[in-house]
Order: structure tokens, then sequence, then C-alpha cells
């Protein structure tokens, strides 16, 4: 058997794991399941390519790769750059609009979302019409790694950055005061202010890091595939299938469930098919809501 | 023991009370007022306890005092700042400890993480000194403290939440039923930890529905009937009065209180 | 006389006036599902392509380009529709109503998502990217009058819509729409009488389903055509816009939002071709959509009930 879709798994795994963190800490925080977080990806990949466009207008030139990467300091800048700016972003997003909302009813959020998502969506297919555009155009070479599986260094380079972003969240949970405050929120927000938690600071750095993390899933989207408008959209099933299968709440939950239906989806293509992908990561959701509606390491509610 | 961080009790030397609560009327909806003008002093150093029947607004009166539910006319004052409308999240810094009746605890987050979390407002030095003596005063968390504190026992929740309002040395603690729910063992045992507690500087304010075990170790208590006060007095002289026990305090007593009692 | 009737706004305006209550009959069924009931259905285009295809499925001519030939009459094509469509909401509805309200939210989407990739991917059942065609209209023989054909088009939905609205109206004000308020109301109270709440809801979801189904055949046996295309998300959007702006809970708000916001995208789709260059319009097309949610957003923050509305429904799912 070919084992070449678990490179693929595991790429996919990540990209859908680090936006599935994103969705399942709003949902534990802020009690909503956010349709919108896929644009963010989006945002954040179409920030990072503009970004980018502006530092190589102002160097002159898009600078050097970095070794065997496709993409060198210009893209990494940008990326910082524009990882604040799609968590501005999200947090501009409930400032204006979800804040408001969540006030008034549960639903009402939801569907607020939803809408969002569309314009946001066409916003983008104005702004940069609904071609697929990339950060560099050139192949790159794949090497062999045994077994028949082939990796190209930038694979290599964002699964060790997805291993990054997830450690570095997991120390922010448990080890900082942030991170305590964050779990105490998702618990009980009204025991939370009682202890002395600003809980609406907690909801201004959940929308940040989302955004964050975000925007970070769409670079690696950009640089591995391709960026067009609807990148973000076409995830947002298989981010709330990894976030509810990891069990909502749990960050580790959700990579793993990204990792999951990264697999799943990898794997089943060889035999279903490409064009079905996207039905696998539906099919999970249904057999989790199923069998086990908590997910993995989500708690009873 | 190891003491408790000494209050700053010069602070509150004269006649001004340290916590003052005046005709407070409140309530969640804004028309309806549960608490209907509640008037409470407590001194410094003072073991006040609000009694009553059920539905009189002693619970209702503790959570406004802690910013939990909207407060529509009166005043509160803590150490002689006006604290009526401060935000819930601010009142540990004031110095305006709460500890809830029930879901008390993080269940999800381990005793220490429980008590970290509370201490978010200390500098990290000082917090990791605090959570030290807090441990020393209950020891049974100390060999507790990686354990998840939903995995506790009912009275062993109620000391962690009892611990976790200590971690930020507040001038006044106060506690909303904290008998509920225990077996009368345990009750003893809260009751004469409060005792300690008190002995340590700290003030506290307690709402109770069980009057024997809180007026054993209350210096004063008010009554509260249908939102506002009726009775108030000396602990001792409360338990005393017939009419007051009848009705209000389960009337199937005899004698007087004492510090240990049965 | 003639002039009039023969000018092309009239046709026009009869065209327009059928698309757009064939939208009221989405929404209606959105409404029972969402205004009655308070479920929340993010995978309408799902439902009404489910009711568009299998119509068509039952009353096309046999060809080899899809499954069919069955060559059915209209009426039985309309009934299969609701049919099938009732079928999948309740399924759907069964495995998501007893869980929370985000999960049905989330369920529907992918149920919508799944059954695009179906329609657009099973060719021998669907007829892939290039749809079905030559789905017969009501009245076929007419066609040398286009003025006629227009009209009984027009007269066959407002039949259908105005069957349904006394049909839902009947149906809110009795026994079963009573314990369904009730149960919006106050589902402990409602249990207590003996009701089943998730019974009810299902129901609700059901036959809302199955009205979206009908919708989505009124459609298809209207123009004629469809494609995987026409049932994306943006369909499940506009929707939702109809009936939160014409106001939810209520099915006159229902009608009435899907002819409102018809005559809006319809009035900005004509501007955009008159101001846009062609090479733009796909563009101009975008900020469409982005000029509609914004409306919608500022209808949820400021008249959430929308024209008619009540005060919005609560699912009593939510924690």
């Amino acid at each position: 058997m070919n084992l070449q879709f678990i490179v693929d798994g595991i790429l996919t795994g990540s990209i859908i794991g680090l936006g599935a963190i994103g969705v399942t800490l709003t949902y534990s925080i802020l009690r909503f399941s956010n349709f919108a977080h896929g644009e963010l990806i989006s945002w954040g990949a179409y920030a990072a390519l503009a970004i980018s466009g502006i530092l190589g207008w102002l160097v002159g030139g898009s600078g050097d790769a970095i070794g065997p990467l496709s993409f060198g300091w210009n893209l990494i800048i940008a990326g910082l750059i524009a990882m604040l700016f799609t968590g501005a972003l999200a947090l501009v997003l409930d400032l204006i609009l979800f804040r408001h909302l969540r006030k008034a009813n549960a639903i009402t959020v939801v569907m607020a979302s939803f809408g969002a998502s569309m314009a946001l969506r066409s916003l983008l297919e104005f702004i940069f019409t609904s071609q697929p555009t990339y950060f560099n155009r050139e192949l790159q070479i794949s090497m062999r790694l045994g077994l028949g599986i082939r990796v190209t260094p930038d694979q290599l380079a964002l699964v060790g950055l997805t291993g990054f972003l997830v450690l570095a969240m997991h120390l922010l949970l448990t080890r900082t005061q942030t991170g305590r405050a964050m779990r105490a929120v998702s618990e009980n927000p009204a025991l939370s202010r009682v202890v002395g938690i600003d809980v609406e600071m907690i909801v201004r750095v959940t929308w940040i890091l989302g955004g964050a993390l975000a925007c970070a899933s769409g670079v690696m989207v950009g640089i591995l595939v391709q960026i067009r408008p609807y990148m973000g959209f076409d995830l947002l099933l298989p981010l709330f299938a990894a976030a509810i299968l990891g069990g909502i709440g749990s960050v580790p939950g959700a990579l793993i469930g990204g990792l999951i239906v990264g697999l799943a989806e990898a794997g089943a293509v060889p035999l279903i098919g490409a064009q079905w992908r996207a039905a696998v990561a539906f099919l999970l959701l249904l057999g989790v809501l199923l069998i086990r509606p908590t997910g993995l390491f989500g708690r009873r509610e | 023991m190891i003491p408790l961080l000494a209050q700053d009790k010069a602070s509150i030397a004269g006649p001004e009370p340290l916590l003052r609560v005046s005709d407070l009327r409140a309530g969640y909806e804004p028309g309806i007022p549960i608490v209907n003008g509640a008037t409470i002093t407590v001194a410094p150093s003072e073991i006040v306890v609000v009694l009553g029947p059920n539905g009189a607004g002693k619970s209702t009166l503790i959570k406004a005092i802690a910013g939990l539910v909207p407060i529509h006319s009166g005043s509160v004052h803590l150490d002689g700042e006006d604290i009526t409308h401060l935000p819930a999240h601010l009142m540990v810094r004031r110095g305006l400890a709460f500890v809830p009746q029930t879901e008390n605890v993080f269940t999800l987050m381990s005793v220490e993480d429980n008590l970290l979390v509370a201490g978010g407002i200390l500098p990290a030095a000082t917090k990791s000194a605090r959570i030290e003596e807090v441990y020393g005063f209950f020891p049974d968390l100390a060999r507790q403290r990686r354990l998840l504190a939903g995995r506790l026992s009912g009275g062993q929740r109620q000391m962690l939440a009892a611990a976790r309002a200590l971690m930020v040395s507040p001038k006044v603690l106060m506690l909303d039923e904290p008998s509920a729910g225990l077996s009368p063992k345990l009750v003893e045992l809260v009751f004469s930890r409060l005792a300690d507690i008190r002995r340590e500087g700290v003030t506290i304010v307690l709402v109770e529905q069980n009057a024997r075990a809180a007026l054993a170790i209350a210096d004063r208590a008010y009554v509260l009937v249908e939102g506002r006060n009726r009775y108030e007095g000396i602990a001792r002289d409360l338990w005393d009065d017939p009419v007051v026990a009848e009705l209000y305090l389960g009337g199937a007593h005899r004698g007087r209180p004492t510090a240990d009692a049965p | 006389m003639p002039e009039l009737f023969g000018s092309g706004l009239f046709d026009y305006a009869t065209f327009f006036l059928t698309t757009a209550l064939s939208y009221s009959i989405i929404c209606l069924g959105l409404n029972l599902q969402w205004g009655q009931t308070g479920l929340f259905n993010v995978g309408v285009a799902g439902f009404v392509a489910i009711g568009a295809y299998t119509s068509a499925i039952l009353t096309t001519p046999a060809t080899s380009a899809h499954l069919g030939g069955y060559d059915l009459p209209i009426i039985v094509g309309w009934l299969g529709a609701m049919i099938i469509a009732g079928a999948v909401s309740g399924l759907v509805g069964w495995v998501t109503l007893r869980l929370r309200s985000d999960y049905l939210a989330i369920t529907t989407f992918g149920i919508a998502v799944t059954l695009q990739l179906l329609a657009l991917n099973a060719q021998p059942l669907t007829g892939g990217p290039f749809g079905i065609g030559f789905i017969p209209g009501a009245f076929e023989s007419l066609t040398e009058s286009p003025l006629l054909h227009n009209l009984a088009n027009l007269a066959v939905v407002v039949a259908v819509v105005t069957i349904l609205y006394v049909a839902l109206e009947r149906l809110v004000r009795s026994p079963w729409g009573r314990v369904l308020r009730a149960i919006r109301e106050d589902e402990k109270a409602a249990t207590s009488l003996g009701k089943s709440p998730s019974s009810y809801r299902l129901q609700a979801f059901v036959l809302g389903g199955a009205i979206m189904g009908l919708g989505g055949a009124v459609q298809a046996h209207f123009v004629g055509f469809i494609s995987p295309d026409n049932y994306q998300s943006s369909l499940t959007f506009q929707v939702w816009t109809m009936l939160i702006i014409g106001g939810s809970g209520n099915n006159r708000g229902a009608i009435f939002g899907g002819v409102l916001i018809w005559a809006i995208w319809s009035a900005s789709g004509m501007a955009i071709s008159a101001l846009f260059p062609p090479e733009e319009q796909a563009r101009a097309a975008a900020l469409q959509i982005v000029a509609i949610g914004i409306m919608l957003s500022l209808v949820l923050l400021m008249r959430p009930r929308g024209v008619f509305g009540e005060r919005l429904a609560v699912s009593r799912h939510l924690d």
C-alpha cells in the first residue's frame, strides 16, 4: 500500500488542527460556534500575501528563500504581522457585531457569524477576485524518506511549525495566569468574576489567539496548496468535525481531531476519489454525534 | 500554625465600620427588588451572620454586595470606599472575597490551579509565598494539590473554596451558606475553621440557614425578613430571644450556644 | 391594453413575482423550523436541492445523462420532493435534535455541503455538473403565448403559497401548534404534561424540510433546468436573510421577506449589470453579497424581529 497518504494526512491534519483549536477555544469560552472562523483563515492568508508584497516592494525584490524552503524572511515576517492583523480582525468582528448579540439570544450570534462569513468571503472575492493565487509559484523538489514516502522541505517545516504552535498553546493554557484564567472562564464565567478574573479581557484574548492561529493555518494552506477566497470556507466542515471529535473545549483534542480528520480524508482519497474528500469529514462528524457526542476529551454536559 | 499575612488594621481605626451596607435595594429584575431596604454594618475582625427564613433575600443581599446582582438603590462601603457599583471582578482587589454556595470551585482544574488562578492579582513572589501559607492553614488540601477539584469530597470543596478566597488576603470574607449540604460533623469542622480564620484577623460575613452553628461562632447577627432588617443584636441575645428563635431559628433548641456547640 | 400586457415590464413583473414567491415557499418552511420551533438549520440549500432533484428525476424523460425516465406527472414529482426532503430531515433531526442547537447548525451545514458534493459528482444520478434539464413546466402546451405561460406559472405558485399559508396558519392555531409554542416557552412544563418535546420538534423539522423540498421542486419546474451551482450556501444565506428581515415567527413575514429581499437582490443585480463592465461583474456580484450581509447584521443588531415578526424564538436546547 502506498503510504504517501500519511504525509498528506498529517499536513492536512495540522492545518485543520490549528483552525480547530481556534474553534474550540471560541466555543468553550464564548459559547458559540463561529461560522466565520473559516474566513479568518482566508483573510490570514491574503493578509500575509498582501503584506509580503508590500515588504517586497519596500525592500526591493521578494527576498531570498531560506535554504531548501520555498519562502524566506519576507514571508515569515509577513506571516507574523498577518497573525496580529487577523487577531485584530477577529477582535473587531466581536466588538462591532458579536458582543452586542451575545446578550440577546445565543442562536442569533451563530446566525450573525454565518452572515458575517458570507460578507467576509465575498469581500475577499471583490478585492482579490476568485482566481487562485500563490505565495510562490516555483515547484519544490521532494525528498525521499523511505517506505515510499516523499516530503518537501516546506512540508517538514510546516509540520514542525504546527508542533511548535500547539506546544506553545498548551504551555500557555497550563502554565500561565492567562491560560488558567481562560480555563476558568470556559468552565464557569460567574465564578471567574468572583475570583477576580476580568472576563471581558479573557474574551478579547481568546479572539486574538483564535485569529492568529487561523492565520497560521491559512498561511500553511497558501504555502502548500494555493490561496483563494473559498479556502477557509471549504475547511469549515472539517474544522467543526475535528473540534467536536476532539471534544469541545479541549486544545489537544482539537489537534488530535484534526489529525484524525486529515488522515481519514487522505486515506479515503485513493479509495473513493479526491472529489469525495469533503464528505469524509461529514461522515466522521455524524459518527461522533451518534456514538459519543462529547468527543474524545470533551467533558460531559 | 503559620499565621496568615497580617491585615492592615491601621486603616480601620475609629468608628467607621469596615463594611457598611446602607438601605440596599437589589434584585435581578429592575422593578422587582428582592432585597428591600437592608442595612448591615460590620466592624473589623467581627463575625456577623445574616439569618432569616427562606426567600428572605439573604443570598441575594450577599451577592449584591459582591457585585453579582444589580443594586437598585442604597450603598455599600468597604473601609470607607464606595463599592456599590464596582464590577464583580474588581472586588478582590479592594479586599472583599466571596465564597458562593454552589459551584464555588473550578472542578476541571487542580487544587493548585484553583488557588493559583485566584492569586492572579498578586505579584509572582507574593503568590508563591501566599499559596504555601494557605496550604499551611489547610494541610489536607496541600496533600491533594494535584488532584482535580471535581474529585474532592463536599467538605474538602468547601475548604478549597475558602482557601481560594483567602489567597488574596481579604479584609472581608463573605460566605453564602457554607454549611449547605454538609453533615453535622463537617459543619462543625467548617465553622471551627472559620473561627480560626477570624482569629487571624479576617472579618467574616456569613449568610446561613443553620442558625445554631452560625450563632455559635458569631459576634453579632441580623435577621432578614422579606428583604429588610427585622432583628439585630449580639448573637447570644438573639439566641435567647424566644420569639425570634421560634419564628426564625427553627425553635428546637435549648440553652446557650457555646464555642464548641454540639 | 394589449400594449400594457405585452410589454416587457409586465412580463418581467410576473417572472419576478413567480421567482420571489418560490423563495417565499422555502421561507415558510424555514419559518416553521426556526420561527415556530427555534431550530437553526444552516443547510437550507441542501433540502431545497433534494426537492428539486427528486422532482426532476421523477418527471424528466429518459436520458443517458442521468437517472430518470419515469416521466411521471408534475404533481407526483412535487409530492416525491416533499417526501424525500422530509425523510432526510427526519434522519438529520433524529441524530441531532437531542443534542445542543449548535450541533444541529453544524450538521445541517454539513448535510448541505455533502449534498452539493453528491449533486456535483454522482453523475449517473444527478447529471453531475451539467445538471438536469428539460424539466417539464406546468403548462407546456401554452408556450406559444409567453404571456399566458408566465401568468399560468404565477397562478400556480400563488396557489401553492396561499394553500401553504392557510394550512400553516391553521397549524399554528391548532392543538399541535399550541403544544409547539408551549415547548418553546417552557419546556419543563410541557414535558410534565406528557408531551415529548423532542418528538414535536422532530415533526416540525420534518414538515419544514418537506416544505423546503417543495420550494425547490417548484423552482425547478419553473426554470426548467437545475445544476449543483444553484444550491450553494449563498442560497441558504438568501433565505435566512429573507426570513429575518421579513420577520421570523410570522408566516406573513416569511412571504413578505421573500418578495422584499428578492426585489433588493434583483434590483442590485440589475444595477450591477448596468454599471459595471462585463469583466468586472463577478467582482461586483461579490459586493452585492457583502451589502446584503451588512444589511442582515444591521437588522440583527437593531431590529431582530424584522418587519412582521414577534420576538425571536429561543431554542431551549442551549445550555
